[in-house]
């Protein structure tokens, strides 16, 4: 229930939600469990295991039970914790993991049978009958299993991703950090001030500590306030810095406040990747529970938690509270909770020697041993020398002591230091490189103290970037000492907590110790300790105490598991913000491509290319008549296709020709200027890389091209042979794929096309095949290149990629006055199969040169990369498959890419396997299938007949093999 | 993770591919025979801890760059162009 | 002692006080026939195959750390068997095969659910690559059905069908791939080696190897020297460091492969699924957590964590396939130490010296070859002559360049896969 006096809401601005169906009033400032707790209710979730029922355990985002679903719909939002979802009006919440309901859950009855679900329990059973796992056994875990749900449709919301840069990072927003952020900022550093929480101030908002002489959460907001008015300050509130990675990059997750995410089209979350000379990790610290007997009973809560819920929320965490702690925080909470007029029924101190002022109820060297109430504490036991008392309660603030948030500084690999006066892991020094930690996250707990390590961490970082540092001094203060006497857990018959959400008691724990589970890493993977949405914040510590204590070894040499980022979970959609539908790759466009969607194209994703798959004549439905249509039309008249994705590079110098000689397998230093020839690349792995053709423009100018797929892998290569291997040559290369629109112009009727189109018609004998050139077109000054990847008399003309447009619908249209027209990557396909040109289907990175007959094109003249590994013996040997072509011979006249090869009357199975079809087409020109395949020794099989089996497809087809080229195999056509 | 390039400055890792081992510097002759292409092409020292390195910056200036570095810690000590020239950048 | 539903019972019923260690935690003696490097699954597996299959009971694994804490305890617990060159497609469904009665066999259940594995494509070259590979499975006997668009929509009616960069077209579907319980593969191989009498000692680190005229004689260990007949190096991730302690240099470079899992959720991904064009693959945990992995983040490391280009590269290739996960909340990330061979593909053979054996350079594809390996290794120390399914994962292939296996094609070289 709400109670009086001055907190960090709002009372005025009344908010309406709901949770499980029924409508709430909470005030602005508020969170999820703040307004429900002021409402009365605790009961607000099921355990992952026991579906034991839960309240909150803390009051931020370390919360193992609160766990809600938001909305409804495709966008609900499962695993939200209900400590830290900012109120909004309208927001609905359900609790989940339960069935019917929150109050009456069936699977609660796993509490019942829990003594036979213990530890790693299923690595036990559930093996028969062995068809029952996938079956039976599986289902049902899984069904009970997991927490929330996800929709199960396309996430509707946004997210974004930024890039930032600092100087100096403070990561969290409490006393250290705000004093490293001042310092820093004052010396005119760029400062990124970051923080989970909706206000900066950290512990300050939750406590009554004054600094200053102002409460603490005054102070804050007036340093929070200087920080936002300076140029070189950042504060970034709602963002949590989740992981830590190299040379200063820090991941953080910024959610957007609930009145912003819910405006149209903005963003839900940002992820944030900060690039930082230096970071300060002001982090806090996060309270430990106390195991005993149900300490997980709703209304058992950190201690700190309760304070926050009192003193920023104004919430009584209910009528009684008692008080359990093992160090002087105990004492703090119920000051704070008699000042705020709760009542509290006792302070239950461990410590045998302690004293209290306060007046109240107080047992020291006692600890409470039980919980009572089911579905919210109803009591509590506690031991005392004279016995067991039990006391009312409906909350019990609970300290076990604090640990430090150590998380960021074990994110690459580093190992936290035991200290044995605070009971507790802190970070060693240089964990992460230019990261210091300051204040409670360092183990440095009074406020004082914090806000002067908070400046000491900045003057540090300062002077290590060569800033002076003015002199900053920290304002008045607590300054008590922490005094802390370990305890872990209290004894008794009945199950006590120590991963809340996982279910994790100290039973199973010593069970794993038992059952030779003694290592931490296989204790955690055995039990599930530390798996929890929470990743062993609130029971790592606990846990390990107990492993210690089982296998009679102290806790630093008992050891740790790593936390790993991120520090808080971060939705998928956050982390792949903007790869959604369209976004997950650039797509390339041709200049052609508006004509070609004009003219009806189906448009294909090559690579990040788009290509013209085939263009629909009036009449046709299906791609096959487009196809067969446009393969003939090339064949007897002329075609025009946009050839502008393969890559194609300007090579330029003195030595550019052995350059070239040096890349590729072939020669090019004796190529004619004005005279382009076909090349293959091996990778040094003696393997083909690549293939296309390169002409020679200049003595000392080259223009190679690459096929569409390997263009940027042959730039890198290109660039990498010359610096690394050959510096010295004079040689350079560009890019100019982009620049460039280029067109083949191809089919008998080609040359009539273009003699009508360039400036000055073509000279038959200035022209031969495998010639190149400028020509005029229009006053542009346009490349041709006498080339053909067809087989037929064939030309591509190039143009600046500004006048692509334009041209491609020129070209077309006259294409098809002459009785052609443009022709897509099908077309395309077929006219290379009935011609034998390969394509990265047959030089898919295992075939040599020798596989697919090239191994003469391969210059034993010169050194180039590649030449000495295709030379190693199992790359040229007898057996390999070679590439040949094939045509069906048998009744089934369709041949499928993708199968097998196998002798006639061989069994299709992997011992006789011969090979397999790589490309296939139906050819209209030969009126059957044709296909490229590898088979072994095939290039002394020709006129064999093997057996294509495609088991998937459900096709078995005789074919004949033959050569790859089967369409003007002397190459008259191109030459006519 | 970011690294210098000599000509750029530091960058994030994403303008960056990696080959690997500096080795693929150091090409045998082609007639060098099937031990040292061997161990030019596959064999590597792989080590855990100081290592030389080839990275380009593909998305940058197009340098080859030797980066050394450590494999376990990610620590970069030194970084330098791939082509031996010093003048760059400085 | 025998786990069984009935134990479960009845220990429940007495406190849960009768169990007893899974394995024996051992002591080294100074001598044995064998001495396996490496408490990993490869390593527990060999083990457990020498003494199962062989009799060979003699032996010790030496462990650095604790058992199972290498790249078993990290990975993303797919098993498949859906190679297509030959070497790997014979030993993959071998292990496979293995796979399906390793709970019976270990008394262990390691949640070894064949609940389907799919590779996705995109355009016709995918599709022609992808049913070759689907055709050498079926030839090599195992399984494998090409689904069209609409049989694959059947099945996984999340993926984003009509609004992705590069659209789906269709899937392969392998019925029998599935995922198990990494950890518990480990414990139940340790378990079933203790119980045959093999000694797992933790803890135990190995500092050199003795080798004598060209013959191994034992090892230096943390624990002092370990006289062995036969020593059997199974460290992936940390090979080429073993390897040095004999004089050899191999054809590995190692790499981080992080992987990545969510909060728990009620079930939402029913089988595991491969997108390749994205370099994402996906399934979901019994326990809820959606498990998820991508590409290596491409530089050499043995720091067993990643940086946030591949793991942001993970994640959008997961939200343009299945938008459906941007709610799931990525709950932890970590990175295995991959032994990457130029090739892609892994080694099992002698060294070079009498009595060293070599199991290395599993690449990302160690998990599901736990059994095949340590079968086929176990047989190799055993009888040293390799056992036919692992009979081309020779050493000096890349020298010879005879049996290549370069599944992906993109070169026998390093740092191309």
């Amino acid at each position: 229930m709400r109670i009086g006096g001055e907190g960090l809401i709002d009372r005025g601005a009344r908010l309406d939600f709901t949770f499980d169906g029924h409508g709430y009033q909470g005030v602005k400032g508020d969170t999820l469990a703040s307004a429900l707790l002021a409402n009365g209710i605790r009961l607000m979730g099921r355990s992952f295991k026991y579906h034991r029922p839960r309240g909150p355990l803390t009051a931020d985002s370390a919360e193992p039970n609160a766990l809600v679903t938001l909305g409804r719909g495709p966008g609900q939002d499962p695993n939200a914790r209900a400590t830290t979802v900012e109120l909004h009006d309208g927001l609905e919440a359900r609790s989940q993991n339960r069935w019917p309901g929150l109050d009456f859950d069936l699977l609660s009855v796993n509490d019942a049978l829990a003594p036979f679900l213990g530890a790693g329990f299923y690595y036990k059973t559930f093996m028969w009958p062995r068809a029952f796992w996938e079956k039976v056994y599986e289902p049902a875990i899984r069904r009970a299993a997991g927490l929330g749900a996800i929709s199960r449709v396309h996430d509707p919301d946004r997210y974004e991703k930024a890039f930032a840069h600092c100087d100096l990072l403070v990561i969290g927003a409490g006393p250290a950090g705000l004093m490293a952020a001042l310092t820093a900022a004052r010396a005119g550093a760029e400062v990124i001030l970051a923080d989970e929480d909706t206000h900066p101030g950290g512990r300050l908002n939750a406590e009554t500590l004054e600094v200053d002489g102002r409460p603490g959460r005054d102070w804050a907001a007036a340093v929070a306030a200087e920080l936002s008015e300076m140029d070189n300050v950042r504060l970034m509130t709602r963002t949590a810095v989740v992981g830590a990675y190299d040379q200063g990059t820090f991941g953080a997750l910024e959610r957007l406040a609930p009145d912003i995410a819910a405006r149209r089209g903005a963003p839900r979350e940002c992820f944030w990747r900060i690039a930082a000379r230096r970071a300060v990790l002001a982090a806090g610290a996060l309270e430990r529970p106390v195991a005993f007997q149900n300490n997980d009973r709703p209304g058992v809560m950190l201690a700190g938690a309760v304070r926050a819920y009192v003193n920023r929320w104004r919430v009584a965490p209910g009528r009684n509270v008692a008080v359990f702690g093992n160090n002087d925080g105990a004492h703090r909470t119920a000051a704070d909770l008699m000042a705020a007029g709760v009542h509290v029924s006792a302070l239950i101190d461990s410590r045998p020697g302690a004293t209290t002022d306060l007046d109240l109820p107080f047992f020291p060297g006692a600890t409470v041993t039980d919980a009572h109430g089911r579905k919210g504490l109803e009591a509590i036991s506690v031991a005392t020398t004279s016995g067991i008392d039990k006391l009312q309660a409906e909350c019990l603030a609970v300290s076990g002591g604090w640990n430090p948030a150590v998380h960021l500084t074990c994110h690459m690999n580093g190992r936290p230091a035991w200290r044995e006066d605070i009971a507790a892991f802190v970070p060693r020094d240089g964990a992460v490189p230019g990261l210091r930690a300051a204040g409670a996250c360092a183990g440095t707990f009074s406020t004082r103290a914090c806000l002067e390590d908070g400046i000491a961490a900045a003057r540090e970082a300062l002077e290590e970037m060569g800033r002076t540092a003015p002199g900053t001094s920290a304002p008045r203060a607590e300054d008590g000492a922490y005094a802390i006497t370990p305890l872990w857990t209290v004894p008794g018959k009945a199950r006590a907590w120590l991963d809340f959400q996982n279910d994790v008691t100290v039973k199973d724990v010593k069970q794993a110790a038992r059952e030779n589970f003694r290592s931490v890493e296989h204790m955690k993977r055995y039990t599930t300790q530390g798996m929890a949405t929470d990743q062993g914040k609130n029971s790592n510590t606990g846990a390990l105490a107990v492993l210690a204590d089982a296998t009679g070894r102290a806790i630093p040499e008992t050891g740790t598991t790593t936390f790993r980022p991120p520090y808080n979970p971060v939705a998928i959609g956050a982390l792949g913000a903007g790869a959604q539908g369209m976004g997950f790759a650039p797509r390339r466009l041709t200049t052609s491509h508006a004509a070609s969607v004009d003219r009806g194209a189906e448009m294909l994703e090559v690579g990040l290319w788009y290509r013209p798959s085939h263009f629909p004549a009036r009449g046709e439905t299906h791609w096959r008549q487009s196809t067969d249509r446009e393969v003939t039309m090339v064949r007897e008249a002329v075609g025009i296709a946009d050839v502008s994705t393969l890559g194609k590079i300007d090579v330029q110098g003195p030595d550019a020709a052995r350059f070239l000689d040096f890349v590729y397998a072939n020669t090019f230093s004796t190529l004619k200027v004005g005279r382009v020839r076909y090349g293959i690349m091996l990778r040094e792995d003696g393997h083909v890389m690549d293939d296309g053709t390169t002409a020679r423009l200049g003595e000392t100018h080259f223009l190679t091209t690459t096929t569409t797929a390997a263009a940027g892998e042959v730039m890198r290569h290109f660039e990498f042979v010359h610096q690394c291997l050959c510096p010295d040559w004079d040689v350079r290369f560009i890019s100019v794929t982009e620049q460039w629109a280029q067109f083949a112009v191809a089919g008998p009727k080609s040359r009539d096309l273009l003699d009508d189109l360039l400036d000055t018609p073509l000279d038959d004998a200035a022209w031969p095949f495998m010639a190149c050139g400028p020509v005029g077109l229009g006053g542009v000054q346009a490349r041709l290149f006498r080339i053909s990847f067809s087989g037929e008399h064939a030309y591509e003309l190039a143009v600046p990629a500004r006048y692509g447009d334009s041209l491609f619908r020129e070209l077309a249209r006259r294409a098809e006055a002459l009785g052609g027209g443009p022709y897509g990557m099908e077309a395309l396909n077929v006219l290379r199969i009935e011609k034998g040109f390969i394509t990265h289907a047959e030089i898919h990175g295992r075939t040599t040169a020798f596989d697919i007959g090239m191994d003469r094109m391969v210059s034993r003249k010169k050194d180039c990369i590649g030449q000495a590994a295709a030379e190693r013996p199992g790359l040229r040997e007898d057996g390999r498959e070679q590439l040949v072509g094939l045509k069906p011979v048998g009744a089934v006249k369709m041949l499928t890419a993708g199968a097998h090869l196998f002798n006639e009357t061989d069994p299709a199975d992997r011992d006789h396997d011969q090979g397999y079809i790589t490309s296939t087409g139906f050819s209209p020109t030969f009126g059957h299938f044709l296909a490229l395949g590898f088979l072994k020794n095939g290039r002394a099989r020709h006129g064999e007949v093997v057996r294509m089996v495609d088991h998937l497809r459900g096709v078995t087809a005789y074919c004949e093999v033959q050569d790859p080229v089967v369409f003007d195999p002397k190459g008259d056509r191109v030459r006519d | 993770m970011r690294i210098t390039c000599p000509i750029c400055g530091a960058r994030d890792r994403r303008e960056f591919t990696v080959k690997g081992a500096a080795l693929a510097l150091e090409r045998p002759a082609r007639d060098a025979g099937d031990v040292a292409w061997d161990d030019y092409l596959h064999n590597r020292d792989n080590p855990a801890g100081r290592s030389a390195e080839l990275w380009y910056h593909e998305t940058g200036c197009a340098a080859w760059i030797v980066v050394v570095r450590d494999t376990v810690t990610h620590e970069v000590f030194e970084t330098r162009l791939a082509d031996g020239d010093t003048e760059a950048g400085s | 002692m025998r786990f069984s539903g009935l134990r479960v019972l009845k220990e429940g019923l007495t406190g849960n006080k009768g169990w007893s260690p899974h394995w024996r935690d051992a002591d080294p003696k100074p001598e044995y026939d064998v001495v396996v490097i490496g408490g990993g699954g490869h390593g527990l597996a060999t083990a457990y195959y020498l003494a199962r299959e062989h009799g060979i009971t003699d032996v010790a694994v030496l462990e650095k750390g604790y058992l199972g804490g290498g790249n078993i305890g990290r990975n993303t617990t797919i098993v498949r068997a859906n190679y297509f060159l030959p070497g790997n497609s014979e030993f993959y469904s071998h292990s496979l095969k293995l796979w399906e009665g390793l709970e019976e066999e270990l008394n262990y259940n390691v949640m070894h659910s064949q609940r389907g594995l799919i590779n996705l494509f995109h355009n016709d070259g995918q599709r022609d690559a992808i049913v070759r590979r689907g055709n050498a499975m079926v030839n090599q006997g195992d399984d494998a059905i090409l689904l069209d668009r609409a049989a694959l929509r059947r099945k996984v009616p999340y993926l984003d069908f009509d609004n992705a960069r590069f659209p789906v077209q269709g899937g392969l579907f392998h019925p029998r791939g599935g995922t198990a319980r990494h950890d518990a593969v480990a414990w139940g191989f340790a378990r079933g080696a203790s119980d045959r009498g093999v000694d797992l000692v933790q803890n135990c680190e190995v500092t050199g190897i003795d080798v004598d005229r060209g013959r191994v004689t034992g090892v230096q260990t943390t624990r002092g020297a370990i006289r062995a007949r036969k020593v059997a190096v199974v460290v992936a991730g940390r090979s080429s460091q073993v390897a040095t302690m004999a004089g050899m240099r191999l054809p590995i470079e190692s790499h981080v492969l992080q992987a990545f899992v969510t909060e728990g959720l009620k079930p939402c991904i029913d089988h595991v699924v491969t997108f390749g064009m994205g370099h994402f693959y996906i399934s979901q945990s019994d326990k809820g957590g959606l498990v998820f992995g991508g590409d290596l983040d491409f530089y050499p490391s043995y720091a067993s964590r990643g940086n946030l280009p591949t793991a942001e590269h993970v994640m959008e290739a997961g939200m343009t396939l299945m938008p459906m996960i941007g709610k799931a909340r990525l709950l932890r990330s970590w990175g295995g130490i991959m032994d990457m061979t130029p090739d892609g593909s892994p080694i099992i053979d002698r060294s070079g010296i009498e009595g060293l054996y070599l199991n290395c350079g599993w690449c990302y594809g160690g998990f599901k070859a736990v059994p095949g390996s340590g079968h086929c290794m176990a047989h190799l120390v055993a009888t040293d002559r390799p056992h036919d399914a692992a009979a081309r994962f020779r050493l000096d292939r890349f020298r010879t360049g005879r049996g290549l296996m370069d599944e992906e094609g993109t070169g026998s070289q390093h740092s191309l896969h």
